[in-house]
């Protein structure tokens, strides 16, 4: 599926424009090649290296003690995880799709979240669960969910989301060293977007949000999928003379609430962009703070840009139900602009 | 070719199945039963040692069941009956092993050494698990059944891909068996030969459910074949046999791989404190159990052996009632339960959010003047 490469296990900034699943590929060898407590497991991740390839090259490179197929189970795979971790490894799992992590739900509420908690401390998870999630690839039913809310209200857990090929590389590293789990949710829409720049964990932390656009009008406020959507939004926008700030959230929980106070209580509006349903959804705490936090400042109210509130569409009726470039444009035409220009 | 038009061969079951009959070395009247394949008569100290657990434990699970009823403990889910699966079990053991309980088995943890006060945290309310896991390898006990199951099976393999000498004991009831994780644990343990045995007491009832309803298998232990792993059925009441099944089965863990354990034993009290048994289940049912008591068992094998005497069960017998009084004591005080802590372990580091929402939290008890 790649066409590069997929191993070359050095960190070094890449001459080439790398893919997302390429940079994912390289932030697993680098923290298998850095710390040999990393393991790597999950369906199909040894011999055939995943089913996006995510793995490829992997268990040859480090051996099928430290990257290896397992049963098909995903409740087993995170509580073996979980007990792995316990036993000091660094476990990083791979879900095979969002919707096929249902079953390791409990394991991930019930212990992988609260361990550190239930036991005052003594018990850290250091647990990475990677999950390709969202839609935008013509995938069938139980391919597309974008199941991020599940995990975010879920306290414990550390849920973050890479917007590029460089982020990706950076916070699943930085993920991977993190004490806490993480569930790092990878948008499937992005594994094959392309980015020239350097692989390197130099930047933004774990839990910040970054500002990918600066603006000053509105604030577009995505993660994961819909960065580049925002991105090509606020471009359009700018052409009927708003001038949008975008924001890639990267940290879903804990959310970053200074840095995006900061941009909405500039730019006076905000609108919050996720493929998931809206109804109970993640943009709903996200609009909920910031009205909180910046009521003062607001021209309007806040509006979010969601996927429709029905279950995940077949693949020839996707496009309905996903944000695009148009429906943000309208949205934002929305938020009151009596004294524009 | 000629072989798909031939009879399917049976294959070969290399000892994998249980016997028809739960596995005795002392029978319910204190006589030694033989030498069942598989088991070994431990020796008089370690016997010893298990008769005066037993007690030990019984007497504290009568006192955590008393201290329900004055308020004590929030609930108490005994083990009286099950004495010989929540001793053996622990005693079995070596330091280096980890034991996973479930909320039934705090006589196990206590055997195993965590001080009972801080075993008792969970049901007390003063927090969740009051005791360090690894202070004697001890995981928290486990609510969510058979959640507990892959952790166990987790753990072993790390030890092995450690190069640890280092096994893992599951506890799990009867009613586990069904839950999806059991099944989960029990193919990944064989898949991956992983040093970790499975101990299913099998008490009868999950809560109210009799076994009947639970399961169409002959016995829990003939589920082992399925997965591929040797598995043992035993009279869970006779201490002597559990602790032979459990020590030789962690003891070659690291080379054989997964053991699944069913001991048959009966849980002599309802569910918790809080249950009532008389709704599911005959009140005289328990008479014929109470007849094969582990301890009353054990204790006239050793007395007929000569190692026991009036002197040493009259010492034993005080030092049970000293272990009650400490408990007793030590709970009759609320103890400190501190909101700030609420937020402490959260994450690693508590998020700006939780730092915010301790802070309110504070102030707004000392507006309250608390």
């Amino acid at each position: 599926m790649l066409a590069e490469p997929a191993v070359t296990g050095s960190a070094a900034p890449a001459a080439a424009p790398v893919t997302m699943a390429v940079a994912l590929n390289r932030a697993l060898a680098d923290s298998l090649a850095a710390d040999d407590r990393v393991l790597v497991f999950g369906e199909d991740v040894g011999t055939l290296g995943g089913v996006f390839r995510i793995t490829d090259g992997l268990a040859a490179r480090f051996g099928e003690q430290r990257v290896f197929d397992t049963p098909l189970a995903e409740s087993g795979i995170l509580g073996t995880a979980i007990g792995m971790a316990m036993n000091g490894l660094v476990p990083v799992v791979e879900m095979q799709f969002d919707a096929f992590a249902y079953p390791a739900f409990e394991q991930v509420t019930s212990h992988l979240a609260k361990l550190r908690n239930r036991t005052r401390g003594r018990i850290g998870l250091p647990v990475v669960v990677r999950i390709p999630f969202g839609g935008g690839i013509g995938g069938v039913e139980h391919h597309c969910d974008s199941s991020e809310a599940y995990y975010t209200h879920t306290a414990g857990l550390r849920v973050v989301t890479p917007g590029s090929p460089a982020d990706a590389y950076r916070l699943l590293r930085q993920s991977i060293e993190c004490p806490d789990p993480v569930i790092f949710l990878e948008p499937k829409r992005c594994y094959w977007s392309r980015e020239q720049a350097a692989l390197t964990t130099a930047g933004p932390a774990i839990d910040q949000a970054v500002i990918r656009r600066p603006g000053q009008d509105v604030t577009l406020i995505a993660y994961g999928g819909m960065v580049a959507t925002a991105l090509e939004a606020a471009e359009a926008a700018a052409a009927e003379n708003w001038d949008a700030e975008v924001i890639d959230l990267r940290s879903l929980a804990p959310f970053d609430d200074a840095t995006v106070a900061e941009s909405v209580r500039r730019t006076g509006r905000a609108v919050v962009v996720h493929e998931a349903s809206g109804f109970g959804g993640y943009g709903a705490e996200v609009a909920a703070r910031l009205t909180e936090q910046c009521f003062h400042y607001l021209e309007a109210p806040i509006l979010r840009v969601t996927g429709l509130d029905i279950p995940y569409p077949p693949p020839r009726l996707e496009q309905h139900h996903l944000p695009s470039v148009d429906r943000i444009l309208d949205t934002i035409a929305r938020l009151q602009w009596d004294d524009h220009a | 070719m000629t072989a798909l038009a031939g009879p399917i061969a049976m294959a070969d079951t290399g000892g994998l199945l249980p016997s028809a009959a739960p596995l005795q070395l002392i029978d319910p009247g204190g006589q030694a039963g033989g030498s069942p394949a598989g088991l070994t008569m431990p020796a008089p100290e370690i016997l010893l040692g298990l008769h005066r657990r037993m007690v030990l434990g019984r007497r504290f699970d009568t006192q955590a069941t008393a201290l329900t009823r004055q308020g004590r403990l929030a609930v108490y889910p005994s083990s009286r009956g099950q004495d010989a699966c929540q001793v053996a079990a622990a005693l079995a053991l070596r330091d280096q092993d980890w034991l996973f309980p479930t909320y039934r088995d705090t006589v196990a943890i206590v055997t195993r050494g965590v001080d009972p006060v801080e075993a008792l945290t969970l049901l007390r309310g003063d927090w969740h698990c009051g005791y360090d896991p690894y202070e004697h390898h001890v995981a928290p006990q486990c609510t969510p059944l058979a959640t507990n199951t892959p952790h166990a099976v987790g753990l072993a393999h790390a030890a092995r891909l450690r190069h640890a000498d280092q096994a893992a004991l599951v506890l799990l009831g009867d009613g586990a068996t069904s839950e999806g994780d059991t099944h989960e644990a029990l193919n990944f343990a064989a898949v991956w030969k992983a040093p970790v045995v499975f101990l299913v007491q099998n008490n009868g009832y999950a809560i109210s459910v009799p076994l009947a309803k639970q399961t169409a298998a002959p016995t829990l232990a003939a589920k082992g074949i399925g997965y591929g792993i040797p598995a043992l059925l035993i009279d869970g009441n006779d201490a002597a046999a559990v602790y032979s099944a459990v020590r030789t089965s962690i003891e070659q863990a690291a080379d054989r791989g997964p053991v699944l354990i069913e001991a048959v034993t009966y849980r002599v009290e309802a569910h918790t404190n809080a249950d009532d048994a008389g709704r599911y289940r005959p009140r005289d049912e328990a008479d014929a159990w109470l007849a094969r008591d582990p301890i009353t068992r054990l204790e006239t094998y050793l007395r007929a052996a000569g190692l026991l005497g009036d002197e040493a069960a009259a010492r034993l017998r005080d030092e049970a009632e000293q272990l009650a009084a400490s408990v007793r004591d030590r709970l009759s005080t609320d103890a400190d339960a501190d909101p700030a802590e609420l937020f402490a372990h959260v994450y690693a580091q508590p998020t700006a959010a939780l730092q915010r929402q301790r802070d309110a939290l504070l102030a707004e008890l000392a507006d309250a003047g608390q």
